[in-house]
C-alpha cells in the first residue's frame, strides 16, 4: 500500500499539493497543526485511499513529500 | 516500504528560502532529479543567477559559479570551452536573461554553444520587489507600473523563445510551465532533452519554463497557479519552438 509522508517542518503550507493535485483529493492543510516556521503544514486524511502517483511529490516546490510504496 | 518519491541526491539538505508556492523550488528538484538520473552530478557546473535564485549554489549538490548580472551564457561558455568534459547548465531569471543578458543569450544562441539554459520566466522581477520585467504582460501591474503595463509607454514584452528561433544557431528551445502535474512531467522530459543534447554534443538547448511568483503577483499560489493556465500560457505559448535532432533525420 502506498503511503505519503509529509516532512512538516519543510512544508511552507502553499497549498499546491492540496488544490487539484492530488487525483483522489486526499490532501488538506491542517486547519489545527502549525509548524515552528508559522506555516499550517500539509496533511493527508485518509491514506488508505492513496493510489502512489506521486503527484503531490511533483508540484511541490520544496519538497516536503515522500512517497513510499 | 521503498521510497519511490523524495528529495533527491542532486540537491543538498539546505532548505529552500523562497517563497510558499514559488515555482523555482519544482524545477530545483527537476535538475536535482537530472543530476543523478543522468549520472552527471560529478561533472556538472552550474550557473547561479542573479535574483531570488542567487543562493542556487547553496541548493543544487554540484559545482557551481555566481558570475555578475545577466553573464550566465558568457561564463558557460569561458567554462565549456576550456573544459569540454564538463556539463555546463545555465540557470537564469527573466530579469537576469531578458533584461541585462539579452546581449549574451542572444550571441550564444547565435554561436550554436553547447550548453544548456534554463530560464524561470514569471513575468516580474522577484527578488527587488515585484518591479515591471521585459516579460511583463501587457496590463499586468507590478510595482513600477501600478496602472498596469502600457504598451504606449513601456512598450511589448519579449518572448525569448521566439526571439532566439528566428536564429540558425540554436538547436533545441522549449517552453513549458510549472502550474499543473501534465506540464511538471513535460518540463521534465524538456530538461532532461536539453541536458541530453548538450551529452550528445549537439548544440544549443534553452528550456524557458512559466514559474509562478505569488508574492510579486499580489496572489494566493493556487491563484498564481490558475493565472499562469489561464493568462500567462495563452500570451506565451508553450510548446518546442525549435529541434534540429528532426531535421537530421
Amino acid at each position: 500500500m502506498p503511503e505519503v509522508k509529509i516532512l512538516e517542518e519543510v512544508c511552507k503550507g502553499c497549498g499546491l499539493c492540496c488544490d487539484s493535485a492530488c487525483p483522489v483529493d486526499i490532501l488538506i492543510l491542517s486547519p489545527n497543526r502549525i509548524n515552528s516556521n508559522g506555516y499550517h503544514p500539509a496533511e493527508v486524511t485518509d491514506m488508505e485511499k492513496c493510489i502512489g502517483c506521486g503527484y503531490c511529490f511533483k508540484v511541490c516546490p520544496e519538497p516536503a513529500i515522500e512517497v513510499y510504496k | 516500504m521503498k521510497k519511490i518519491f523524495g528529495r533527491p541526491d542532486g540537491l543538498t539538505d539546505t532548505l529552500l528560502r523562497y517563497c510558499p508556492g514559488c515555482g523555482h523550488g519544482i524545477v530545483h528538484r527537476i535538475i536535482g532529479d537530472l543530476l543523478v538520473t543522468l549520472n552527471i552530478r560529478e561533472r556538472a557546473v552550474g550557473i547561479a543567477p542573479v535574483g531570488c535564485s542567487v543562493f542556487a549554489d547553496e541548493y543544487f549538490n554540484c559545482d557551481m559559479i555566481q558570475p555578475p548580472h545577466g553573464r550566465g551564457p558568457a561564463v558557460s561558455t569561458g567554462i565549456k570551452r576550456s573544459r569540454p568534459d564538463c556539463i555546463v547548465f545555465s540557470y537564469q531569471g527573466d530579469g537576469d536573461l531578458a533584461a541585462i543578458g539579452t546581449a549574451e543569450i542572444i550571441h550564444a544562441g547565435a554561436r550554436n554553444e553547447n550548453i544548456t539554459i534554463i530560464f524561470i520566466n514569471n513575468a516580474i522581477f522577484g527578488m527587488t520587489g515585484g518591479q515591471l520585467a521585459p516579460t511583463t504582460l501587457p496590463g499586468m501591474k507590478s510595482t513600477t507600473s501600478v496602472q498596469g503595463r502600457d504598451i504606449e509607454k513601456q512598450g511589448y514584452p519579449i518572448k525569448v523563445c521566439e526571439l532566439l528561433s528566428g536564429l540558425d544557431g540554436p538547436y533545441y528551445l522549449e517552453r513549458c510551465a510549472v502550474d499543473t502535474p501534465k506540464n511538471i512531467i513535460k518540463t521534465e522530459k524538456a530538461i532532461k532533452t536539453a541536458f541530453k543534447n548538450q551529452i550528445d554534443n549537439k548544440g544549443f538547448s534553452m528550456v524557458e519554463i512559466l514559474s509562478m511568483c505569488p508574492t510579486g503577483w499580489g496572489k494566493t499560489p493556487i491563484q498564481a497557479k490558475k493565472w499562469i493556465t489561464d493568462v500567462m500560457a495563452q500570451y506565451y505559448p508553450l510548446g518546442v519552438f525549435c529541434d534540429r535532432s528532426k531535421e537530421e533525420k
